[in-house]
């Protein structure tokens, strides 16, 4: 089974992130990277699919240079190979460039299972992985916390208010996971040293068959207008307890009709 | 990315391999808490989830070369993969347990014969050996020249009796890296004549008396007692009568260490007391607002830092196959002051909570103050260049 993992290289989450003004674009330059946390978890589960089923995991990511750090990172866990779309022509592109140039590139192989997370850590609009099925030509099995194979049918478990659904669908196909799926392994010494001799294979806009009209700033059909603050919120309601604390909360929660 | 090749080479980016090592250590490092370490130092328990969680992942087998199962990286990566143990508020606690992998092994990979290595480096690389390092005695204390531990050679074997002091990790190890005397001491060569052994830690030779102290519980030290322990001649390490000079490969790398230990210890208490610093309100501001408090803490930073530079700088000329006796020396020096001093600001910092264990910084500072003393003393240390780097006259 051949699995490929999209997965994006964030910034550290102990950086605090900034907006560039003048673009109104995450300043990503010279900042700390690493493979956004919720990707790993979709790397490790299709590590552990790979280890039952046999086949290869190959993780692609679209991203500046210095995301190489991250790529080796998913290299490190077990991943067997990477693909890495970096290119000035891929740089501003919103959503829907970003799953174009993806599936161009996952399209340059036999593939049998797309993975992603749900959404990513830093920008989480949610809205690649739906994006890319469409592109794909595959059903998307989406929130999935739990994946299993069996022949070529995949069956995810998707939380739902009461429970659980259970969704199925023939390969190929596309799954996004969530983040309570599983704890992702630490790469092992071991797999760092062995991550520096896999492939990363790269490839340009161009050579993905993607012009200025569908990716890039220019490609962009979504325009960021302003970024802002969340407002404030209101102060909270201190109750003080003189004995009555617990019928006074009662009170409370009963105004806003919680209870 | 250099333009050409007359331009002097002048790196401080580290590789991206470096970077993975320096990120993955963090993450696996911070997953043990600070009360994780707290309930350790309270217990006096050996942090074993903690060693296994590092051989697990194969950091214990760094420094041994790949041909014996390890992964062949050298000193710097080692003083990365430190530094980011102690940032994570493990302290000594932590990299001690770890340390002892990276620097007794290093005499057995650079002058152990064939046979030494294959017997014993697969099982260091695995973490399935504990060492201890059995160099100081009661009766030589700095002056190594005048150990008394004594090694007979009798047919094949070696019949070892003495006395160690401060042997930290016998209370686990399964094996000792061991310095003794093979031929009187000769005045005129002093550090001639002892030979030195990695052997088994024989518990029906040795005995061991844990030594109560100041920091640290979690990982003993003590007195030994070697009666009567026989040695194959098999488990010398290089040459009998050069076992010194052989230590010193393990001396250099152990002063590097544990001055990275002492400044990533320093930037955990630093961290804590700036954030303390931050969101401790007294006389309607926060405390980190008076540059009293502040300063002390922007101080610990830049020597810390300064100190951190001296450390990778002598691991670099380590792995470069070049002399690093004074940078060694220097970086255990400058990190043990500024790593001390970060945590004294911190503590300060801190106030009263700075004394209640809850605030996990006082475990550090009481650790830390280790590293004036040993590996070796502040004082040796500036004897050392005094001597050597200024070449003024031995003082003793
Ligand atoms: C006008 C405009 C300009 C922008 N310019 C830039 C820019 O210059 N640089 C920049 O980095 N971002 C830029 N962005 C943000 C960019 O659009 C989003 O980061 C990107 O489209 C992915 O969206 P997301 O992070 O919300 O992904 P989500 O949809 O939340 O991600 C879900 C999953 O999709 C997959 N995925 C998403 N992105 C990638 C990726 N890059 N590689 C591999 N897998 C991925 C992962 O599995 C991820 O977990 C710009 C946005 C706009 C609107
Ligand atoms: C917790 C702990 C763990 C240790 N672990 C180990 C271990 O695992 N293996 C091991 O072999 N050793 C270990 N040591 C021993 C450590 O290396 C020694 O304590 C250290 O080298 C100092 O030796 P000493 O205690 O005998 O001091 P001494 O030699 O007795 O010196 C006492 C004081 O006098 C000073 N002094 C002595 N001579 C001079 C001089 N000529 N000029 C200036 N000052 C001088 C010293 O600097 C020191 O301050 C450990 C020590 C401690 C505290």
């Amino acid at each position: 089974m051949n699995i490929v993992v999209c997965a994006k290289v964030v910034p550290l989450s102990s950086v605090t992130i900034r907006i560039d003004p003048a673009t109104r674009r995450m300043v990503r330059k010279d900042v700390s990277q690493e493979l956004d946390p919720q990707a790993a978890k979709a790397v490790e589960e299709a590590l552990r699919l790979t280890e039952k089923h046999g086949g290869s995991v190959t993780v692609v990511v679209m991203g500046g240079e210095d995301a190489t750090i991250g790529i080796r990172g998913a290299l490190a866990m077990g991943a067997t190979a990477a693909i890495h779309l970096s290119d000035p022509a891929l740089a501003g592109s919103d959503a829907l460039g970003t799953a174009k140039a993806l599936a161009a590139a996952i399209r340059k192989a036999p593939f049998d299972l797309v993975m992603c997370a749900t959404e990513s850590s830093d920008s989480y609009t949610g809205l690649v992985p739906g994006q890319l099925a469409q592109l794909l030509g595959v059903p998307p099995l989406t929130f999935a916390t739990s994946v299993t194979v069996e022949g070529r049918t995949v069956t995810i478990k998707r939380q739902s208010e009461g429970g659980y659904d259970v969704v199925s669908a023939e390969l190929p196909l596309l799954v996004t996971v969530t983040t309570g799926i599983n704890e992702p392994r630490y790469p092992t010494l071991k797999g760092i040293m062995g991550a520096k001799k896999k492939e990363i294979k790269r490839y340009t806009a161009a050579e993905l068959g993607l012009g200025p009209a569908e990716v890039g700033e220019s490609g962009a059909r979504e325009k960021v207008l302003t970024v802002g603050r969340p407002p404030a919120r209101p102060a909270g309601t201190i109750i003080q307890d003189d004995g009555e604390g617990g019928k006074k909360i009662a009170a409370f929660l009963a105004d806003l009709k919680l209870i | 990315m250099r333009a050409n090749a007359r331009m002097p080479r002048m790196d401080f980016q580290l590789t991206e391999q470096q970077e993975l090592i320096r990120k993955e250590v963090a993450t696996l490092a911070r997953s043990f808490s600070l009360d994780y370490w707290l309930e350790r130092d309270k217990k006096a328990e050996y942090p074993w989830d903690w060693v296994k969680a590092f051989g697990k992942a194969g950091w214990l087998g760094m420094i041994i070369p790949e041909a014996y199962g390890g992964s062949g990286l050298g000193v710097t990566e080692a003083t990365i993969m430190l530094h980011e143990v102690c940032a994570s508020g493990a302290g000594t606690s932590g990299a001690s347990p770890i340390h002892f992998y990276l620097f007794p092994p290093m005499p057995v990979i650079k002058h152990g014969a064939e046979p030494l290595k294959e017997k014993y480096l697969p099982r260091i690389a695995t973490g399935e050996i504990v060492m201890s390092f059995g160099v100081t005695e009661p009766n030589a204390g700095t002056d190594t020249s005048r150990i008394q531990t004594r090694a007979e050679k009798k047919g094949d074997r070696y019949l070892v009796n003495g006395r160690k002091v401060w042997n930290t990790n016998a209370r686990e190890a399964t094996h000792i890296l061991l310095l003794a005397r093979t031929s009187p001491r000769d005045a005129a060569k002093p550090f001639g004549g002892m030979t030195l052994f990695f052997t088994e830690f024989d518990r029906s030779k040795i005995t061991v008396r844990e030594i109560e102290k100041l920091g640290r519980a979690a990982v003993d030290s003590n007195e030994i007692f070697i009666d009567a322990l026989s040695v194959p001649a098999e488990d010398v390490v290089g040459d009998e009568g050069r076992g010194f000079y052989h230590l010193l490969d393990s001396l250099n790398p152990e002063r590097i260490f544990t001055g990275i230990e002492a400044v990533g210890i320093g930037r955990a208490a630093l961290e804590r007391a700036v954030q303390y610093a931050k969101d401790r309100v007294v006389f309607d501001r926060p405390i980190g607002q008076n540059q009293a408090v502040a300063h002390p803490l922007a101080l610990a930073w830049a020597k810390l830092e300064s100190a951190e530079l001296v450390c990778l700088k002598a691991a670099w000329l380590f792995d470069h196959g070049r002399p690093c006796g004074a940078e060694a020396n220097t970086a255990k020096l400058l990190a043990a002051d500024a790593g001390f001093e970060a945590c004294d600001a911190a503590l300060q910092t801190h106030g009263g909570y700075g004394y209640a264990k809850e605030f996990y910084v006082e475990r550090l500072w009481r650790e830390i103050r280790l590293y004036k003393i040993a590996p070796v003393s502040q004082q040796m240390v500036l004897n050392y260049l005094s001597e050597h780097v200024l070449g003024l006259p031995k003082s003793y």
